[in-house]
């Protein structure tokens, strides 16, 4: 099968039942998504694929052969770190690091979601509750919570 | 000694390995790429108690090992190390089966359908106050007497004019990083090589080697960056076991991530506690006896008692004292170190309880507390290295805006929503563990430490950057820290709040040596000055305060606000304190309204192990949750005058919240988590 990710074409003869986070973790070597649950419940694995934020984990990786595939390894331009990775370095968005890559391009996909108006199920105008609420599929055992909201705010 | 030109310590300097963590970069166990590594999915134990007869073969495996066909390796100390040893199943969930495959999706596929002959027998699952097979440990964890007496506890308590007797229950609840616990294990000869998730990289090392018969040299543990442990990966867990042995059998490397539903049952949850607290009180508020027992389980393989009452030993004044430890050893898995074992459940009963009798006598609870406070160690009477519990509990109240709280409930409500403030006490011990550091100048002038240490998302490899560049005189950006390797100089765990306290014992000493010899190469072990030291009243102190609403229709709560105010020693690094402290407060919110293992008595499981119905706290769950401190430091406790901040915030912080959904509704929830339904059947 071929996948493109971030932006690179990519040939793999692998298990059918391969999963999209397994194709990226076990055999592209991009680990930045992590697995946390392997069931979509923690948001560990969240990428983007063309700009939508999904659970890798529940996508196979044949079924994405027309997507571009988006991971933290591939959010910075030109050397720069994305604005969201600058603000959870600002913000301490973090302890362990490892729902750090699901935050972040969750955050990314999610500010884009804002942006068009997409519907939430906050209904005020109330910017951190809105993230908040959009935010909830990413969990962080370290409760970094109270940290990575307002660095998403700074990116936005 | 050192020049201010470069101080370090203190400043709120970002995480070393921040910009590794956020690119992607940063590298976990399960990712270190190993040419020719192979997969292994573990089988789980369907039932809770019986006999493995046998277990099938399945196609496209390179490997089926259980007890009929694995090879023998030496009994440790922890009889769940003992992997595919015995016929004898203890849990349901216990591994009985490794399968190895070359790719995941084999392995994993082969373990669901492998066949299985197993001799079922009835099995015990349930934890109860009651419980006849009760029995009281010879120690609670780690080497605390079981029961203390002080006075006459009975005579006292019957003879006081206001007393409280209540009991608390928590339920079971799950470390549950959010890295799975995982190992790639290969052999180079003789030699073992662990790429392995944990909290100690020399004692998985020196377990390792004893479990396949080889000195702890011969065992390479690598931990460089840990997604997180709560104290379940303190020790070698059967994946690492698992994992060695696999690789030896089918002579390839061997990758092993345990799948998130297997952390419910093979590395260890906190106990269920069910508590008894009794407290006689003068009319006045003055303690004159204080009970606090609790009933809590363990397996049948191994005995691990939760120290929940020890803390009751140290918190408050009163003559007549009385705590006691039981356990119940059931057909279920091994509890183990949870974030602050003992202090967190316990404080939960404690502080509820103080706050019931603040109710009795009319009294703040802040001034409850108080008239309770002990001049020197309650027990002991060993004075305090420094204890500065009231001073928090004046401060937090000042800046959360206590004054002027009704004592009594249910008075404030806005639209739906009833309204409630709450607070409670917290106190962690600041322990301190031997650990040994190497620094080394470099021919540019810069400096490397090396330690064997863990950063977990403590913030471990920034603290001791900054404290080995004010010992140096050196700008933070030319000391370079090594840590997560098990061949570095030996340090302790990454657990119970002595990472920094212990491992920059070391390296201060190590720098100082460093110093003073003139030489460009300096080790330095902290055992012998470690050792010599009182443990006996060294604590950090803290008060929670929250405020609640909950929704007069739903039962639904919602933390408005949550604060901890703490005095925990020199604070090293605002800016990963503060991530600390709020971290642990928001793993307390989840204990006090989210987090339960939930029993199946029938099955012996836990029916919810899995992220989806186990409920953490979420992001739609925090609104605001803030951290302050109080300047304070400790010169008898260690050169830095720290103390250790990791788990304090998950202490009281529950009871807080507790007592102020009491104060929005006028409804005591007594058994932990405080669901929406247990508001409602209560009549709110």
């Amino acid at each position: 099968m071929n996948l493109v990710v971030n932006g690179v074409g990519q040939a793999l003869d692998i298990d059918p039942r391969t999963t999209l986070l397994d194709a990226l973790r076990e055999h592209l070597h991009l680990t930045g998504a992590k697995k946390g649950c392997d069931h979509g419940q923690c948001g560990a694995c969240t990428v983007l694929l063309d700009g939508r934020r999904v659970n890798s984990c529940l996508v196979l990786a044949i079924s994405q052969q027309d997507a571009e595939v988006t991971t933290v390894e591939g959010l910075a331009e030109g050397g720069q770190p994305h604005p969201v990775q600058r603000a959870f370095l600002e913000h301490d968005g973090y302890q362990c690091g490892y729902c750090t890559p699901g935050q972040i391009c969750s955050a990314v996909g999610m500010l884009d979601e804002l942006k068009q108006g997409w519907p939430s199920a906050v209904a005020d105008d109330d910017l951190e509750a809105q993230i908040r609420e959009r935010m909830s599929g990413n969990l962080c055992r370290c409760g970094a919570y109270a940290n990575i909201v307002p660095a998403i705010v700074d990116a936005r | 000694m050192t020049s201010t030109a470069h101080r370090a310590v203190g400043q709120p300097i970002g995480r070393i390995e921040g910009p590794a963590k956020v690119s992607g970069e940063a590298t976990y166990a399960a990712e270190y790429p190993v040419k020719d590594v192979v997969y292994a999915w573990v089988v789980q134990s369907p039932v809770a108690r019986g006999t493995l007869k046998s277990v099938g073969t399945a196609d496209g495996t390179l490997a089926v090992l259980w007890h009929g066909n694995a090879p023998a390796i030496e009994k440790v100390d922890d009889p769940e190390l003992a992997v595919l040893q015995s016929d004898r199943i203890g849990y349901r969930g216990q591994a009985i089966a490794l399968v190895v495959a070359t790719t995941l999706e084999a392995a994993r596929r082969a373990a669901q359908v492998i066949s299985l002959e197993i001799d079922e027998e009835p099995h015990d699952a349930l934890l109860t106050a009651d419980h006849p097979g009760r029995y009281t440990p010879e120690t609670v964890n780690p080497a605390f007497p079981p029961v203390s007496r002080k006075g006459d506890f009975d005579a006292a308590y019957a003879a006081a004019p206001v007393t409280v007797d209540v009991r608390y229950e928590t339920p079971a609840l799950h470390n549950n990083p959010m890295e799975p616990h995982a190992t790639i294990a290969l052999w180079e000869g003789d030699d073992l090589v662990l790429y392995d998730s944990n909290q100690h990289p020399p004692g998985v090392a020196a377990t390792l080697g004893e479990v396949f018969g080889l000195p702890a040299e011969r065992v390479h543990v690598i931990a460089e960056h840990v997604g997180g442990g709560f104290g379940s990966k303190g020790t070698a867990r059967p994946n690492a076991v698992l994992a060695a042995m696999a690789a030896k059998v089918v002579g390839r490397p061997v990758k092993l991530a345990l799948p998130r539903q297997a952390m419910f049952s093979m590395v260890g949850y906190r106990t269920p506690t069910l508590q008894r607290i009794r407290l006689g009180a003068e009319r006045d508020g003055t303690l004159t006896a204080i009970g606090h027992e609790a009933v809590e389980q363990s397996s049948r393989i191994f005995e691990f008692a939760e120290q929940t009452t020890v803390v009751t030993r140290h918190m408050y004044a009163a003559a007549n004292r009385y705590t006691g430890h039981e356990l119940v050893r059931l057909d279920m898995p091994t509890p183990r170190w949870m974030r602050a074992p003992g202090e967190a459940p316990g404080m939960v009963g404690l502080e509820c309880a103080m706050d019931e009798l603040a109710e009795q006598l009319g009294l703040d609870p802040i001034e409850l507390r108080i008239r309770n406070e002990p001049a020197a160690e309650p027990e002991s009477g060993v004075p305090f290295s420094s204890r500065h519990y009231v001073a928090c509990l004046r401060e937090g109240a000042e800046r959360f805006g206590w004054a002027g709280r009704e004592h009594k409930p249910r008075l404030r409500r806005e639209g739906n929503w009833l309204i409630g403030t709450g607070m409670a006490g917290a106190t962690y011990p600041a322990m301190v563990q031997p650990s040994v550091a190497r620094v080394r100048i470099t021919p540019d002038g810069s400096a490397e430490v090396a330690i064997g240490a863990s950063d977990i998302g403590t913030g471990a490899r920034t603290i001791l950057t900054q404290i080995a560049a004010d010992e140096l005189d050196l700008p933070v950006e030319r000391v370079r820290v090594r840590l997560g390797d098990s061949t570095l100089p030996k340090a302790s765990v990454a657990g119970g709040s002595s990472g920094s306290a212990s491992w920059g014992w070391a390296v201060t000493g190590a720098c100082r040596e460093l110093r003073r010899s003139g030489k460009d190469e300096a080790v330095f072990d902290s055992t012998d000055l470690v050792k010599k030291q009182e443990t006996d009243g060294k604590h950090a102190y803290g008060a929670h305060f929250a405020e609640v609403r909950v929704d007069a229709d739903t039962g639904e709560v919602r933390v408005t606000r949550l604060f901890g105010m703490y005095a925990a020693g020199r604070i090293l690094n605002p800016r990963t304190a503060r991530s600390q402290f709020i971290g642990a407060m928001t793993m307390g919110m989840g204990m006090a309204l989210h987090e339960e293992g939930v029993l199946d008595p029938a099955t012996g499981d836990w029916v919810n192990h899995d992220l989806a119905e186990y409920h953490i706290p979420v992001h739609a769950d925090i609104e605001s949750v803030e951290a302050a401190w109080l300047d304070e430091r400790d010169d008898d406790l260690n050169p830095m005058g720290s103390k250790g901040i990791g788990e304090i915030g998950i202490v009281g912080s529950p009871a807080a919240i507790v007592n102020a959904v009491w104060h929005a509704t006028g409804i005591r929830v007594r058994d932990l988590p405080v669901r929406l339904d247990k508001l409602l059947t209560a009549g709110l």
